[in-house]
């Protein structure tokens, strides 16, 4: 059990890492919200996962399962915020995009 | 009607959760029962957003394969943006389209931006009336209906039995 936690824990470790280079390598501030978001929620699931499975004895399960709800309702929100109000601010998306519907939008007035 | 079942949710979760969190003993049980119960009815008209979850049998079914459907999308999303991350020549081809949804009920709209946040490429950017903006890392079809259909339509099948 405990072997499964730690295998579990690291997994999750691996993910979040990978979100690390994530943000280090897109080109803009959106594409890095992607591999942030995305890393972050599951590599802290797995994270809290293993460390539920290997202290069986802790007592904290129901306390981890409710972290997982909560992470996986607000994580996204905040980076909907965060994206939402770059956008807003007027930060542009990388050269190789290939449209911005948002952007068209709001010139011609559809949206806000 | 709404209001017994918003505040019948508020019951439910706000006891959930107190179990979750303490050990179950009876006093303990009794006591967060009683709480729950006393802060559903004071604020019993603050929580009308529940009252959009339907409660029949195909709606709770629905909610549970939800669940694996979503889970599912984001062990899919992880491993995508990870094989993007390592891949030397970065393959993105990003832009933000625009996707119709024809939820309702907020909760259920919050639920579905949220759900494509976790999922394959996309992140919601905007949401404005019927149309939700999207980023999407990979785009792949130009128009509204072609977006829609590969963005939204796995989950709004379920969505909508739940919410309506």
């Amino acid at each position: 059990m405990e072997l499964t936690g730690s295998i579990i824990t690291l997994t999750g470790s691996i993910v979040l890492f990978l979100g690390a280079l994530g943000i280090f390598r897109m080109p803009d501030v959106y594409n890095r919200m992607q591999a942030g978001t995305k890393a972050t929620t599951l590599g802290t699931v797995l994270f809290l996962i293993g460390v539920s499975l290997g202290h069986p004895g802790c007592g904290c399960q129901g306390k981890i399962v409710i972290l997982i709800v909560f992470i996986l309702a607000t994580n996204p929100v905040s980076s909907n915020a965060l994206a939402r109000a770059a956008h807003t601010a007027g930060i542009k998306l990388t050269d190789r995009s290939v449209k911005d519907d948002l952007k068209d939008d709001t010139e011609t007035g559809e949206a806000k | 009607m709404k209001k017994v079942k918003s505040a019948f949710l508020g019951v439910v979760i706000l006891f959930a959760v107190w179990v979750l969190l303490t050990d179950t003993s009876q006093q303990e049980l009794f006591l967060g029962g009683a709480t729950a119960l006393l802060i559903a009815a004071l604020f019993h008209s603050k929580l009308t957003v529940l009252g959009d979850v339907r409660l029949n049998p195909k709606s709770l079914v629905y909610m549970v394969i939800y669940l694996f459907v979503f889970l599912w999308e984001l062990l899919k999303s992880n491993i995508d943006v990870a094989l993007r991350v390592i891949n030397p020549k970065l393959p993105i081809n990003p832009g933000i389209v625009k996707v119709r949804t024809s939820l309702k009920s907020p909760l259920g709209r919050v639920i579905l931006a949220n759900s494509i946040t976790l999922t394959p490429g996309t992140l919601t950017v905007e949401m404005k009336d019927e149309f939700f903006y999207i980023h999407w890392i990979d785009v792949t079809s130009d128009d509204i209906e072609g977006a829609t259909k590969s963005i939204v339509s796995h989950f709004e099948k379920y969505l909508e039995t739940i919410f309506g």
